[in-house]
């Protein structure tokens, strides 16, 4: 229902964990691209096997970056990035390589390859990466894009979709593996309101019957506590702000959770963006 | 285009880039003229070489029969001594001379080949004995003004009378 | 006086900083370059992607190529005709047009053409990939994006350039041939046994042909290079194509000294 804080979802199967670890473990990590910005400052966090965990924050806040680390495209500066108990090391290519496999990412506008077809475009990493016969791929890419309701559309070009199908094919695209672990970035910017429920339910379900460990980064509040198990909200300096369940940062009294999640314009996070006092910029001083 | 197309297009292409290649060799430069297969390595001493260069053709009778290989000047008797192959289809008498001579008035120069009279060939490795050094337009000047003297000389003088 | 030093010293720094930086340019391009170099035995096993690179690089620059050529050669004959007919050399007018293709403007047009053609295409498309974020997603698929996409456009230009610049000198020479023949008059005989005579296959024309590979290698490099490193925006992708030109043709007629010098310095 339209303006409801929590969509209603018919299927929300918490699975206990299987094993008491987490899948991925971020211990005591500092990153930034050069030494004058830290963009994640001694961040600690415990992504749990077979739930889904919504990181939410504000643009610059270190999200994406996060991702980046977990993938293994930057060295973190300090802290260590556990993947099912194995250190990433970027420096190891075979390792980074064979992590890699097992985990599928969905690029926020698709990332999609524009001189491939759509089929191509899900086949590639089968073609890429196993010996399956022809006949088999064919199978497997139009069971895919039968799971993101693209069957239909396999024989067209990039250029041809539009963005929410975009979204789709590279999300039918991820799981063509049927990775461990996958990974959002931005599923829900720029979409409308359909578009928006579709890709929530295929986020939850598809988490839901493949048992994968579900990472969605987003700055979309409703969507995100509709079908997350686990919500992280990171704010700008790379700091965690608050973890819990949908339904305790919701209730949350903190003024910077509160704040995010009703989406008031001025509070622990400034509307202004820091300035002269405004006597200096308009000239008016003491006469 | 599919894949099919593709690859004939580039098929064509490489085709066509090769017989390009094959076309400048053939029609435009010197392949098809000389292959170093069969020849035989002779040598010749000259005075003088003049302009002679390396890879110059050694002719006779104006047919090409042959390369030069090599040019050297000889530190003890100080000739320049020139190194050709040629066909080992062409066998040339032992006393056979050796002139460098220029194509044209104002064109390469090359060896040209006379052959002699002797029973015997030239073997491998043989030295040609009876050179003529290429003409140097300075001394072809001097020659000539010492002849423009010796006239004026002896119409100055008149000789005995027969 | 104080200032004075002041604005000396930061100028040195500035020069001093930048020609750190060119340098830094220079070795992270030398990296890029041998981790291409790296791959390619993967790539050559993958021979399709290398044809379809082949096919878009080599052929869709055909008609320039041939056309240039064509142009080239009628210009030249009649250009040296003027010239040669004074000495009563017209004759040679196909030797003198032969070696100037062959052993130069073949090349060198060929690889400029190239670089404006091909290269700006190539830099262009890499360019887009990156802000596509098309390369990251291939990276974090497991493939590497420099054996799947650069190494085969690297190849595919480096066969791609011998083919044009000879398939140029070629379409060139006929050029001339027709002018020659044709329009001028001069022995169709004498036109080509002069060229037979005194163009040197493997010092004329194979040494066209190093040359030729030398800036197949030196053009694709640079466009792929600057494509891969370009910024995710469109004035990024704009300066990146720019560079790509700029500095594939200062390449390619430096190397043509150098190899120039090093081949035809004596007769």
């Amino acid at each position: 229902m339209p303006g409801a804080l929590f969509p209603a979802y018919p299927v929300r199967v918490l699975h206990p964990p299987l094993r008491p670890d987490p899948l991925i473990e971020i211990d005591h990590v500092t990153f930034g691209y050069d030494s004058s910005r830290t963009i994640l400052n001694d961040v600690n966090l415990r992504f749990v096997r077979g739930q889904v965990t919504a990181v939410l924050g504000g643009s610059g806040c270190g999200k994406t970056t996060l991702l980046r680390l977990i993938g293994g495209v930057h060295p973190a500066n300090s802290g260590r990035v556990v993947f099912d108990g194995e250190v990433v090391d970027t420096r190891d290519r075979p390792q980074l390589y064979r992590l890699r496999r097992r985990l599928g990412m969905l690029f926020q506008f698709g990332a999609l390859f524009t001189d491939l077809s759509v089929f191509d475009n899900v086949a590639f990493p089968l073609r890429e990466m196993t010996d399956l016969p022809e006949p088999l791929i064919h199978d497997i890419v139009l069971m895919k894009l039968n799971a993101v309701g693209l069957r239909g559309a396999a024989a067209l070009k990039i250029a041809e979709v539009s963005g929410g199908m975009a979204r789709r094919i590279a999300l039918a695209r991820a799981i063509a593996l049927d990775p461990e672990l996958i990974m959002y970035d931005e599923p829900f910017a720029g979409l409308d309101l359909i578009s928006m429920g579709v890709a929530a339910k295929l986020i939850r379900t598809l988490n839901d019957v493949t048992g994968a460990t579900s990472l969605v980064i987003s700055h979309d509040v409703p969507q995100c506590m509709a079908i997350a198990d686990w919500v992280v909200l990171m704010a700008t300096g790379g700091r965690i702000v608050a973890q819990g369940t949908p339904a305790e940062l919701m209730a949350s009294t903190d003024p910077e959770v509160r704040q995010f999640v009703r989406g008031e314009p001025d509070g622990p996070v400034k509307f202004h963006y820091p300035a002269r006092p405004m006597a200096e910029d308009f000239g008016l001083g003491a006469r | 285009m599919g894949k099919k197309g593709i690859e004939i297009g580039v098929g064509l292409f490489v085709l066509l880039g090769l017989a390009a290649l094959l076309f400048v060799a053939l029609k435009a430069a010197n392949l098809a003229s000389f292959g170093q297969a069969d020849s035989y390595t002779v040598t010749a001493r000259f005075d003088n070489i003049g302009g002679l260069k390396a890879r110059a053709p050694v002719r006779a009778a104006g047919v090409v029969v042959g390369r030069i290989t090599g040019i050297q000047l000889d530190a003890k008797t100080f000739q320049g001594v020139v190194t050709m192959e040629i066909d080992r289809s062409y066998q040339f008498p032992k006393d056979s001379s050796a002139k460098i001579l220029t194509a044209g008035l104002l064109g390469d120069q090359y060896v040209g080949l006379e052959a002699g009279g002797e029973v015997d060939n030239l073997a491998p490795g043989a030295t040609i004995k009876q050179t003529q050094s290429a003409v140097v337009l300075e001394n072809l000047i001097g020659q000539f003004l010492f002849n423009q003297a010796a006239d004026a000389g002896s119409a100055a003088a008149p000789g005995p009378k027969p | 006086m104080g200032r004075l030093m002041g604005r000396l010293t930061g100028f040195v720094q500035g020069i001093g900083a930048r020609v750190l930086a060119s340098l830094q340019g220079l070795g992270h391009a030398a990296l890029f370059f041998v981790g291409l170099m790296a791959v390619l035995p993967q790539s050559l096993r993958r021979f399709g992607l290398v044809v379809t690179q082949v096919y878009a690089i080599g052929n869709r620059s055909l008609v320039i190529i041939l056309a240039s050529g064509l142009a080239v050669g009628f210009v030249l004959a009649l250009q040296m005709y003027y010239a040669l007919v004074t000495y009563g050399a017209a004759e040679s007018l196909g030797l003198v047009v032969n070696l100037s293709l062959v052993r130069e403007l073949g090349p060198v047009v060929t690889a400029l053409l190239f670089a404006g053609r091909a290269g700006t295409s190539l830099t262009a498309e890499i360019g887009l990939m990156k802000a596509g974020e098309q390369l990251a997603a291939m990276e974090l698929m497991a493939i590497d994006p420099r054996a799947r996409v650069l190494a085969p456009r690297f190849i595919a230009g480096a066969i791609s350039m011998p083919l044009l610049a000879i398939l140029f000198s070629a379409v060139g020479i006929l050029g001339a041939w027709v002018v020659a023949v044709g329009l001028i008059g001069i022995d169709a005989g004498n036109f080509w046994s002069i060229q037979q005579n005194k163009v040197d296959i493997w010092r004329d024309v194979g040494n066209g042909v190093v040359k030729s590979m030398a800036f197949g290698v030196i053009c694709t490099f640079v466009a792929l290079y600057q494509g891969y490193e370009t910024q995710a925006t469109p004035e990024g992708v704009a300066h990146a194509t720019t560079r790509t030109v700029v500095i594939s043709s200062l390449a390619v007629l430096g190397m043509d000294f150098i190899l120039t010098a090093l081949m035809f310095s004596t007769p």
